[in-house]
């Protein structure tokens, strides 16, 4: 993998950092008039998710990360994977647990995630913005409640539990916001 | 295709403004407005700074068609200092290679002015006396380099076990971790510690003097006759921003080539192209520079601090990437 220089720094660069691949969120050049320059750089540590701050001394090289970002649609989960298709190639990417996280929960099928692999293998995965799932539980709400005020869980198939409004029933579709786990609006079926 | 300006019409009149009282300040004071070159056939040994360059179409007395892009006016201003033993000032585009950020653009404007008979004391005032009247800040704060660190670090820069004793600090500093390890540069470890730990804790709303840096930091600067260890070489601060770099200036030609080759030298460790050190300022110096004081401070940082602007694309009609 090549080597990239300081200069080279901008926020989406993939680097190693403490043998995991990263990603520079921001890059701030720290120039004295006088004297030696350096890069403040915030970055992401994409295996754990981290953010972490660092300081590199202008001039410098750090050797960069095979890391790339592919848009695959979510196809099953057997118990041990859940396998993502690349619609162009057809091709499966199995994802174990560890990459798949939190993300379990807003996987439905045919949805395109986004997945970041290392070295050929799936690290991370991340779901649409937004996603629609039906409400498999909850209680029934007062009738007339139309405002929305208050709210109350509600479980959805996949498993996630989010907060909705009370006129929502079991049965219907709700679409959500995976990055807030915010219920967004009912989808008319 | 976005050709609009980077700054507001707004900001270009208070540049304007900006432009025209500090202008008026030096007026009041007789100092005389010069304009130096911008291309000169030589460029800066400073291991920190870069010259952009450029080919002329015919040969030049230096032997190539090289011509540099000035990183600041200083030696054509010294010359001048050198030649008329006058007060002179001047504001000037100057061009630094490699540098673009918040505080940055490669091309930019700085201010700078010579005084006769000064002390780095007294330039120091000047300098007070030029925040107050052209962005009404309070008078300047002075610290020593040592004071800096002793206060925020309790170890002291100017002896080996303070130092030391600070490299081993920034060892535990998880952001630094990786390459202090490895670092054996005495001077390139109190950058990193002053950059990262003594700049940010500077009282903001008031301009702020740091003064006496290691003769290591020199630069252009007369040793201290009092303690050797220091360099009468001053830098300002005020919110949050380095704006002002001066020096009771180094007179003695021979130690001035001594530094140019120090310069040279680390180049080549830090394998640099070296630069051949500007013999007309040497000459120049040679045949006697006047005691005197000179410092340098950044027009378009004023401005972004007068006007409250966040980036320097704010107050620069256009940026680089812009240009």
């Amino acid at each position: 993998m090549a080597n990239y220089s300081t200069s080279e720094f901008k926020g989406g660069l993939k680097i190693m950092q403490d043998g995991e691949p990263c990603s520079i969120i921001e890059n701030e050049m720290v120039k004295p008039g006088k004297g030696q320059a350096f890069n403040r750089v915030k970055i992401r540590k994409l295996i754990s998710g981290k953010v972490v701050e660092k300081t590199f001394k202008s001039g410098e090289s750090v050797e960069g990360a095979d890391v790339i970002e592919l848009e695959l649609s979510y196809l099953y989960n057997d118990g041990e994977f859940w396998y993502f298709m690349n619609n162009e190639t057809f091709e499966q990417v199995p994802a174990d647990a560890k990459a798949v996280g939190d993300a379990e929960k807003w996987l439905v099928e045919q949805d395109v995630c986004t997945l970041i692999l290392w070295e050929g293998k799936p690290i991370s995965v991340q779901p649409p913005n937004f996603v629609e799932l039906e409400v498999t539980e909850t209680d029934p709400g007062l009738k007339g409640d139309t405002a929305g005020t208050g709210g109350k869980p509600a479980t959805l198939s996949t498993g996630a539990v989010v907060r909705v409004p009370l006129f929502v029933q079991i049965g219907e579709v709700i679409k959500v916001d995976t990055r807030s786990g915010e219920y967004v609006s009912r989808v008319q079926k | 295709m976005n050709w609009r300006p980077d700054a507001s019409w707004s900001m270009l009149q208070q540049r304007a403004d900006l432009f025209k009282s500090v202008r008026q300040f030096f007026e009041n004071r007789g100092v005389t407005e010069v304009d130096t070159h911008l291309l000169s056939q030589y460029g800066v040994t400073d291991v920190h700074l870069k010259n952009l360059s450029t080919d002329f179409s015919q040969p030049l007395p230096s032997g190539t068609n090289t011509l540099y892009l000035q990183t600041s006016p200083e030696f054509a201003m010294k010359r001048l200092v050198a030649a008329y033993q006058q007060d002179i000032y001047q504001l000037s585009h100057v061009v630094r290679d490699d540098e673009v950020g918040r505080y940055h653009n490669p091309e930019f404007t700085l201010l700078e002015w010579y005084r006769i008979g000064f002390d780095d004391n007294a330039l120091i005032n000047e300098v007070s006396q030029l925040l107050s009247e052209t962005c009404g800040a309070p008078p300047i704060v002075e610290r020593s380099y040592q004071q800096c660190f002793l206060e925020t670090l309790k170890l002291d820069p100017l002896t080996p076990d303070g130092i030391e004793g600070i490299r081993q600090q920034l060892e535990s500093v998880p952001a630094l971790t990786d390459w202090m390890q490895k670092e054996t540069d005495a001077s390139t470890i109190l950058q990193v510690v002053f950059s990262e730990f003594i700049e940010p804790t500077f009282t903001k709303n008031v301009p702020q003097c740091v003064t006496h840096f290691p003769v290591e930091q020199a630069a252009l600067a007369r040793v201290d006759e009092s303690d050797p260890r220091v360099a009468k070489r001053f830098e300002v601060y005020y919110q949050g921003v380095e704006l002002a770099n001066g020096y009771h200036e180094l007179t003695d030609a021979v130690e001035q080539t001594r530094r140019f080759q120090d310069d040279n030298r680390h180049r080549v460790t830090n394998k640099q192209p070296q630069m051949a050190a500007d013999k007309r300022l040497i000459s120049a110096l040679e045949s006697g520079l006047p005691d005197c004081a000179g410092v340098a401070l950044g027009f378009d940082r004023l401005l972004m601090i007068k006007s409250g602007a966040q980036h320097i694309s704010e107050v620069l009609p256009f940026t680089i990437n812009n240009a």
